[in-house]
């Protein structure tokens, strides 16, 4: 009889004290790793953003912004860098749900989106410094050249690690130690188009205003 | 309680709460949002419908709105138990990036004032190597 009692006293859920939970799952605290990592990234990258908002206006009689940038690339730039964020999204879906078919062709649509981008601006950087407003012609240019070429440095050194990670699934299938990976990885391209939108708001929409 | 075959599980699949139909959903409401606010903020620059000193001030709000857009549908930033401490971190990180932003703007738009003010011969003066 008392046993009946007991039984359904220990299937009452109650919340655990923090202290009596353990340690936390790794890939959480691999997540929040990868989150301080990517937080200091986007404090460096507040440091360009200010030089770039200090340096804005001081074009030493060359061209302003409004004169080398062109609205209908950056919006191309954007949706480009819009849909990759997406399609990253749906890799982070396929490898939770260990399918390998959605993960290869969210890899793919990622890595194509993601050469798009940097096919776009890299054009832009080139066309600009053939004009003559190279980083070397004013404090303004300097700047800009600085803070986006960052962004499109990171944008290259994700598309790199992605490539590798293509590698690790196709050899290692879909491990812990891989699929902790692909979520770092899915926080940092998410990361980098949080501060895409900071780029074209502030650097290229500024411009137009 | 969570016991140690739990626990392991949950390491394997991270992120295992919450439905593929309800996630996905997330992710198209996500990806729609931010389409909705890219549109208007490129809406914003180009017309002149817009009075001209309202203009930077929109353009933040929605740049603001879109980077929440993405933190919450993309990067699943919740209020959630074990999100605490991500949340307390993007606390300290949004304030050191409005303090580095804000603070070289002011300090930088303060010095140019007073560059601009100082006598000639003062500012060839320092100007002099």
């Amino acid at each position: 009889m008392s046993a009946m009692l007991d039984e359904p006293m220990q299937t009452v859920e109650r919340p655990i004290p923090r202290s009596q939970r353990g340690p936390a799952p790794t890939h959480v605290t691999t997540s929040y790793g990868m989150w301080l990592f990517l937080l200091s990234d986007i404090v460096m990258f507040a440091a360009f953003f200010a030089a770039f908002v200090v340096l804005r206006d001081h074009t030493a009689g060359g061209p302003a912004g409004r004169d080398v940038f062109h609205r209908h690339t950056v919006l191309i730039e954007t949706a480009c860098l819009l849909f990759s964020s997406f399609s990253c999204a749906l890799l982070g879906a396929g490898v939770e749900y260990r399918n390998k078919r959605v993960t290869y062709a969210a890899v793919a649509v990622t890595l194509l989106l993601g050469a798009a981008f940097m096919v776009l601006e890299l054009s832009e950087f080139a066309q600009m410094i053939a004009d003559g407003a190279g980083p070397g012609r004013s404090a303004f240019l300097s700047a800009f050249f600085a803070l986006v070429g960052l962004h499109g440095l990171h944008v290259a050194c994700g598309m790199l690690w992605l490539i590798v990670m293509l590698a690790q699934v196709a050899t290692l299938g879909f491990s812990p130690k891989v699929v902790r990976r692909l979520l770092c990885f899915n926080l940092f391209w998410h990361a980098l188009d949080i501060v895409w939108v900071g780029v074209f708001t502030v650097v290229y929409l500024g411009a137009f205003t | 309680m969570k016991t140690d075959m739990q626990a392991s599980r949950d390491d394997e699949r991270p992120g295992a709460a919450g439905e593929l139909r309800t996630r996905l959903l997330k992710y198209a409401g996500g990806l729609l949002l931010s389409i909705l606010l890219t549109g208007v903020s490129f809406w914003v620059s180009a017309t002149g419908t817009v009075w001209p000193g309202g203009v930077p001030v929109l353009l933040a709000a929605l740049a603001i709105a879109q980077m929440g857009v993405h933190l919450l549908m993309f990067l699943h930033v919740s209020s959630g138990p074990e999100n605490t401490n991500n949340i307390m971190s993007l606390a300290f990180g949004v304030f050191v990036v409005a303090l580095v932003i804000f603070g070289s703007m002011i300090i930088m738009h303060s010095l140019d004032t007073r560059m601009n003010d100082m006598p000639v011969d003062v500012h060839r003066m320092m100007m002099a190597p």
